[in-house]
Formats: structure tokens, C-alpha cells, sequence
């Protein structure tokens, strides 16, 4: 057996690891989108709780954010995955199933990197509404819009506008965290890339095609993020 | 909840913390050098070397931590000049290969808040210490220097916090500091919640004291913007 050469490792033909490498890119775009999205969600609850809750909603809200900001991620996905495996373990249990069951590293991982992420953009959209003028916020209500319009059409879309430069922030240390959930053996990119070092004897080829699909990715997403940022800034008059 | 078992676990745990406690300090002290030394690089106004520094923080800031863990303990050793080098009895142990990647690491953002205290120092106070006849590097010792940390040292803090996070990298690459034996612990035990919970108390603990650290040394530097004396709440007669 011949060894694989540099272009062999990226090239897409029969023996390269072109088709490998995309898709555990794919893979770990996929893992990104979905737990910068659960953070998205989570996020805008804890502004929520932040901004407008009673004590003991912000209190919860307080200790959330700062549990999750001062804690590693890797512990955080280590809970996740061997927590979601108890759990799934038990509830098979109690339908008859035998022995361990494993929790799908996929969900364990989106779920661990969203936590994380909603902790991060809690601060951001609570950063971001104390931006928005409250005058826009009473013309709505004095237009007799309903709580969930004027959520949708007016604190929304305003709050998104003074969030993006942040949550583009967020989004640059969820690509990157997506690495980590390589510990729970979903095959995405930097996973990929150590079953072809595995395989073959040329880890630092293949960890550094890695590096370089994730500096491609993250670029790229950031030029998007600098072209989405100007489209919601027009209208802004600027000084 | 298991008391007896999460006691247990904290000692186990206690016993891994100076590994985690040695690996930020070292990555930390040898990063600060190495960013300080890029951030001058990139206000040097020399082109070659911005533009080396420029290019360095991109790549180290656009790519995961871990791939760059794992680019100096599995890569390096594909290149028989490294094996063969001097540096070889060093590179092989992983305890330097994680110290060597988070110290390149941190240094890559430390050297942009570093750079942003220095830039923030007023030109006026750099001209009046040559007026006052000091030397390029005595300027930069006794007034840059001690201006910049001052506007810098909020954002250094978080950086440290992020650098004690860090270390935790350093268990995939088989080092037992707090994370690596917290995963063995929850492997053995199945116990997840109360490793976890004790676990992540002694991270929350960890960067609490250096939050405390960083604000107490943020009070020292900036002697003329602290709170006046409680003199003042006597003349407003609140004392009885």
C-alpha cells in the first residue's frame, strides 16, 4: 500500500478523502446552526426573564448565566451525553430493554453547544433591546398593537438589529465549540479528520485540511454576517 | 443527590485541581509574553512583521482550540525533523503540547486587548514624556505601559476565565486535571449529576476568585478613580 500524498488526502477521486472531509463539514455546520438556534431560543427567554421577570425569575436567569459562563463546555457536553444516556438507560429499562443504551451524540451535542450559546446571547438581546428607544416600543402600544405583534413587528426586529454584531460573536464560538462535540463520536469535521489520521500516518495533513474548512467556514459565515448587519442597519441614518 | 458519594468525588477532584491550576498559569504567563510581543509587532509600523502578526491572529483565532491541540500532539510527530530534533523530548509529552497550544492560543487574543490598551494611552502623554527628555523604552515602561495594563486588565480578566475553561481541552489528550478525571469518574460511577455538580462548583469557584483577583488588582491601578473616603457620608450627617 502506497502512502497517500497531500493532494490524495483532499482530492475527491476513489481514494481521496475529499467526499469524507465535506461532509463532516456538513456535519459540523449542521451541529452549529442547530445549537446556535436552541441558544436563540433559550436566549430570548433569559432576556426575557432578564428584563421582565419577578425576582425569582431573574434570579434563576442570573444563576443560569453565570453557571454557564464559568463552567467548560466540555464539562457541559460530557453532561449531556452521559446524562442523556442515563436517562435514555432508564426509560428502556422500564420498557424492557437490556443493558446500556447510548443517547445520540448529535442531539447531546446540539443541545450542549445551544445551553452554552443561550447563555452567551441572553447578554447579547438584553444588551441589545436596552438599545432600542422605548418611544418606539409606546407608539406601538398606543397603536393598539397586541403583545405578540408588537413583539413580532416592532421589539424584534429592533432588538435583532442592535443584536447581530454580538450574536456574529456568538456564532464565531459556536462554530469553533462544535469541535468539541467530536468527544461523543459524531462524525463531524474534526472527527473526520482523526479517523483519516488514524488510518493513515499523516495527522498533521489532515488536522490542518481541518483547520483550514474551519477558517473557510468561519470567514465565509462572517462575510454573510457583515451583509445581513447592513441590511437591517438601513434606515439608520448615520452621523 | 448522594453526599457521601459527591464528597468523594470533590477529593478526587481536589487532587486533579493543581494540574488545572499549573496548565493556565504556564499558558498564561508564557502567552502574555509572546502576545505583548505581537501586539507591538503589529503597532510597529514595520510592514513584514504586522503583517505576520495580522495573520497569526486570524488563523489562531478562526480555528477550534482543539484542532490546534490536536496539530501539535498527533501532527508534529509526522515529520521525521521534528522526532529527530531537540525538541522532541518536550513535543512528546503532552502536558507541553497542551501548554504549547493554549499559550499560542491565548496569545493570539490577548495580543488584540493588549493592543487595544496600548492605542488607548493618549498621544499627549507620550509627548510630554519626551518633552520631559526620557528615552523610546523608558517612555514605554514608565507611561505606556502602566496605562495600557490599566485600560486592558477588564478584558484580560475574561481572557483568563476563558484560559482556565481551556485547560479542560488538555483531558482529550489523555492529562487527568479536573475535567479529564471528572469524564473517568462519570464513566465508572454512571453518577452524572453529582460529578457534575461538583465539578463544575470548583470551576465556578476558580474563576471567582480570579474575577476577585483581577477586580482587586483593577482597584490598585486605578488609585484616582476610587470612591472618596467615608468622610464624606459623615458631612452628610448619616453617621449618628
Amino acid at each position: 500500500m502506497t502512502e497517500p500524498g497531500f493532494l490524495d488526502i483532499i482530492s475527491f477521486g476513489p481514494d481521496g478523502w475529499g467526499p469524507a472531509l465535506a461532509a463532516g463539514a456538513w456535519m459540523t455546520i449542521l451541529i452549529a446552526i442547530s445549537g446556535f438556534a436552541i441558544g436563540g431560543l433559550i436566549g430570548t427567554f433569559g432576556a426575557w426573564a432578564k428584563i421582565a421577570g419577578g425576582p425569582v425569575v431573574r434570579a434563576c436567569a442570573e444563576a443560569y448565566t453565570t453557571i454557564l459562563r464559568g463552567i467548560p463546555d466540555l464539562l457541559v457536553i460530557y453532561l449531556f451525553y452521559f446524562g442523556g444516556s442515563a436517562v435514555v438507560t432508564a426509560v428502556g429499562q422500564l420498557f424492557g430493554a437490556e443493558g446500556f443504551v447510548s443517547f445520540p451524540g448529535f442531539i447531546a451535542g446540539a443541545l450542549a453547544v445551544g445551553i452554552t450559546s443561550g447563555a452567551q446571547q441572553t447578554e447579547v438581546y438584553r444588551g441589545a433591546f436596552r438599545a432600542v428607544h422605548p418611544g418606539e416600543l409606546e407608539a406601538a402600544t398606543a397603536c393598539g398593537m397586541g403583545r405578540l405583534l408588537k413583539f413580532r413587528r416592532i421589539t424584534a426586529p429592533l432588538t435583532l438589529r442592535y443584536a447581530l454584531p454580538g450574536l456574529g460573536n456568538v456564532w464565531q464560538v459556536v462554530l469553533k465549540e462544535s469541535a468539541l462535540v467530536s468527544v461523543t463520536g459524531v462524525v463531524e469535521l474534526l472527527r473526520q479528520a482523526q479517523i483519516g489520521a488514524g488510518s493513515t500516518s499523516r495527522p498533521f495533513d489532515f488536522f490542518f485540511i481541518a483547520a483550514m474548512i474551519y477558517l473557510a467556514i468561519s470567514t465565509v459565515s462572517g462575510l454573510i454576517l457583515q451583509v445581513t448587519e447592513r441590511r437591517f442597519q438601513r434606515g439608520v441614518r448615520r452621523g | 443527590m448522594d453526599i457521601k458519594f459527591a464528597l468523594e468525588t470533590f477529593w478526587s477532584l481536589a487532587a486533579a485541581l493543581p494540574l488545572t491550576l499549573e496548565l493556565a498559569v504556564t499558558s498564561i504567563a508564557l502567552g502574555s509574553v509572546l502576545a505583548l510581543a505581537l501586539a507591538l509587532s503589529r503597532l510597529s509600523g514595520i510592514l513584514a512583521l504586522d503583517l505576520f502578526a495580522r495573520t497569526y491572529v486570524f488563523l489562531f483565532r478562526g480555528t477550534p482550540l482543539l484542532v490546534q491541540i490536536f496539530l501539535i500532539y498527533y501532527g508534529l510527530s509526522q515529520f521525521p525533523a521534528v522526532r529527530h530534533s531537540i525538541f522532541w523530548p518536550l513535543l512528546r509529552e503532552p502536558y507541553w503540547c497542551a501548554v504549547l497550544a493554549l499559550m499560542l492560543n491565548t496569545a493570539a487574543y490577548a495580543s488584540e486587548i493588549i493592543r487595544g490598551g496600548l492605542i488607548s494611552v493618549p498621544h499627549g502623554q507620550v509627548e510630554a514624556a519626551r518633552a520631559c527628555g526620557m528615552g523610546r523604552f523608558m517612555i514605554f515602561r514608565r507611561i505606556v505601559m502602566p496605562q495600557a495594563l490599566r485600560q486592558a486588565l477588564p478584558g484580560y480578566g475574561n481572557e483568563m476565565i476563558s484560559m482556565v475553561k481551556a485547560t479542560s481541552l488538555a483531558s482529550i489528550i489523555t492529562l487527568m486535571e479536573i475535567t479529564g478525571v471528572a469524564a473517568k469518574l462519570i464513566s465508572e460511577s454512571y453518577r452524572v449529576i453529582e460529578v457534575f455538580v461538583v465539578a463544575g462548583f470548583i470551576y465556578l469557584a476558580i474563576n471567582f476568585a480570579l474575577t476577585r483577583l483581577v477586580a482587586f488588582a483593577e482597584a490598585r491601578l486605578n488609585p484616582h478613580l476610587r470612591a472618596p473616603l467615608a468622610i464624606s457620608a459623615e458631612l452628610k450627617g448619616e453617621t449618628h
